[in-house]
């Protein structure tokens, strides 16, 4: 066991890299308002979050991230650039299942992070460049992703505006995913809608199922999408890679998939830039489908940094999140990348060496 | 000595006697009908401990009692990781009860649950917040629903009347015990296409750390296959 103090130590270490990268430091509170944090994450942040109540301010959540936190500041009073840092617990309980794990994992732990709000294109490379050089001696697995390059691909489907949207409202979730794309390769089949017995009852109203049977049977008439276009989706879905094989099946699939073009030029430009920092590309991972599986908040770059270790989370992870600054923002936006390293896991991997 | 915790009153707790007595074990309440207190005849080294159907899976889990009767929903629902503290030695056949997802039955358009995670979805752009599902089951059904993905929902607690939420403009759906179905008939509810959430019954449980000489000799004598 690692003592709090020495994961403490390598946290300030690594806020102090941060701050020496332009970072302000700021300090979010322990105790976050329940409700703008389950609006964003639904139910699920409730099987993950210890929430707790205040007899005044009602529900409120020990922070199971800083992210929001941090964005929901710089949001009401921040100038741009800017670049923020932090170091902090955060709380994480486990919901399990049938039987109580063995190991259970910790419910709080440190997270260091680096927030940038920039409309420099260049964010992206630098604040990969940045967590990179932190963690450089331990060795780690380097896996990079774009969450714009699947939106794309999906966006630019022959599909109806209605069957595109409804993908990608379910691109984070890959069995509801798969099923609708399955759904919308197979002849539609007309649906029946029986007239219901009882009276109306409840808030949904008879003009929104109206519109939604208006829709499911203008949907009926909709042909099926090619196997051509499942079997390319599949192909970028499911491209892993070196970064350096990488590029060039990207360029090949945007032959055949026109609709990616411009994000595999910005990833193009992105891996440029980072080589341009001294990382050699040939190490760093490009998977399709990183971050498809995380917090639905990433909407462009992602990466994470592996230790390899069984049972392990990423050492640290981030990413970009423009939609969540526009959510937030309540009216306002700004493009924003960032990520967290996780100093326990450092101390342990340094303490192993 | 095994301590048996048996439902303190109702049909729960008549049909419990019922099923120990077709098997040589006569359990009973002593004393007046409000005094929580049993006899046990027919095998020695049992007390019998009336608690709340609600209590058992708790009490079981701390081991204050060594064997109990309650459903497997409440079980499930109130332990997490059950199944490392308790061990389920016999379903009893009765107070079968399924927790379901149920819909306003004027939804013509929702019959399945893919069909209910689109509402759910078109529900929160056009209102702006998710769509509530009134239940007392909030782990069950949150993991039931994590597990088909389905988002753009929010649970509402309702420990009670859950079926008038919807009338009541309280919640869009419900997830609740049901046995016949009537209640949520008589609300005009429906329950969604789908294998229920949990299929519940009446079931004798120990505890795992009890198990030993004394509870295989009972289960011996109340014809139970030991797990």
């Amino acid at each position: 066991m690692i003592p709090k103090q020495e994961k403490q130590a390598v946290g300030q270490r690594l806020l102090a890299e941060f701050r020496a990268a332009g970072a302000v430091e700021v300090a979010p509170d322990i105790l976050l308002p329940a409700e703008s944090l389950l609006d964003l994450y639904g139910e699920d942040i409730r099987a993950r979050a210890y929430v707790t109540s205040d007899p005044i301010r009602g529900e409120m959540m020990l922070r199971p991230d800083f992210t929001v936190p941090v964005v929901q500041a710089h949001m009401s009073n921040g100038a741009e650039p800017a670049r923020y840092c932090y170091l902090g617990e955060v709380f994480r309980k486990q919901d399990m299942g049938d039987t109580r794990p063995a190991n259970p994992r910790d419910n709080e732990y440190l997270q260091c992070g680096f927030e940038l709000f920039t409309r420099d294109p260049g964010a992206d490379a630098e604040v990969f460049a940045l967590f990179h050089r932190a963690l450089a001696p331990l060795e780690l697995r380097a896996e990079i992703g774009d969450m714009g390059l699947l939106l794309d691909a999906v966006a630019g489907l022959p599909l109806t505006q209605v069957r595109a949207e409804a993908l990608m409202h379910h691109i984070w979730r890959p069995g509801r995913f798969a099923r609708l794309l399955a759904r919308f390769s197979a002849p539609a089949v007309a649906r029946d809608f029986p007239p219901g017995t009882g009276a109306w009852s409840g808030l949904r109203s008879d003009a929104e199922m109206t519109r939604r049977i208006v829709r499911l049977q203008a949907d009926a008439a909709v042909p099926p999408l090619s196997p051509i276009w499942t079997e390319r989706l599949d192909r970028l879905f499911s491209l892993r890679a070196p970064a350096t094989e990488a590029l060039p099946a990207l360029r090949d699939l945007a032959a055949d998939m026109p609709a990616i073009a411009d994000a595999v030029t910005r990833i193009e430009a992105r891996l440029r830039a980072i080589a341009a920092q001294g990382i050699d590309l040939s190490q760093v991972v490009f998977d399709a489908s990183h971050g498809r599986d995380t917090l639905e908040y990433y909407d462009g770059f992602t990466f994470s940094f592996q230790a390899g270790r069984q049972g392990w989370p990423p050492v640290a992870s981030g990413g970009r999140y423009d939609a969540l600054t526009r959510v937030l923002g309540k009216g306002r936006e700004i493009p924003a990348v960032g990520g967290i390293v996780r100093p326990g896991l450092v101390a342990e991997l340094e303490g192993a060496r | 000595m095994i301590r048996l915790g048996v439902p303190s009153k109702g049909r729960l707790m008549e049909q419990t006697f019922d099923w120990f007595a077709g098997r040589g074990v006569r359990l009973s309440r002593s004393g007046s009908d409000r005094e929580y207190a049993g006899r046990v005849e027919g095998v020695e080294g049992v007390q019998l401990v009336l608690l709340s159907a609600g209590e058992i899976p708790r009490e079981l889990a701390a081991g204050r009692i060594e064997l109990g009767v309650t459903g497997t929903d409440l079980v499930r629902e109130k332990l997490a990781g059950w199944s490392s503290d308790l061990i389920e030695l016999a379903p009893m056949g009765f107070g079968h009860a399924d927790l379901i997802l149920a819909v306003p039955d004027c939804w013509r358009d929702c019959r399945d649950l893919d069909d209910f995670a689109a509402i759910a979805r078109d529900f929160r752009a056009e209102h702006g917040f998710r769509l509530r599902i009134a239940t007392k089951y909030h782990r069950l059904v949150r993991a039931w629903l994590a597990a088909h993905e389905v988002a753009d929902y929010q649970l509402v607690d309702s420990q009670g009347a859950t079926e008038g939420t919807v009338a009541n403009l309280t919640a869009e759906a419900i997830a609740d015990i049901t046995s016949s179905g009537e209640t949520l008939r008589a609300n005009n509810l429906r329950i969604l296409d789908e294998e229920p959430i949990l299929r519940s019954q009446a079931t004798l449980f120990a505890n795992r750390a009890a198990m030993g000489p004394q509870i295989e000799a009972l289960a011996a004598q109340l014809q139970i296959a030991l797990p």
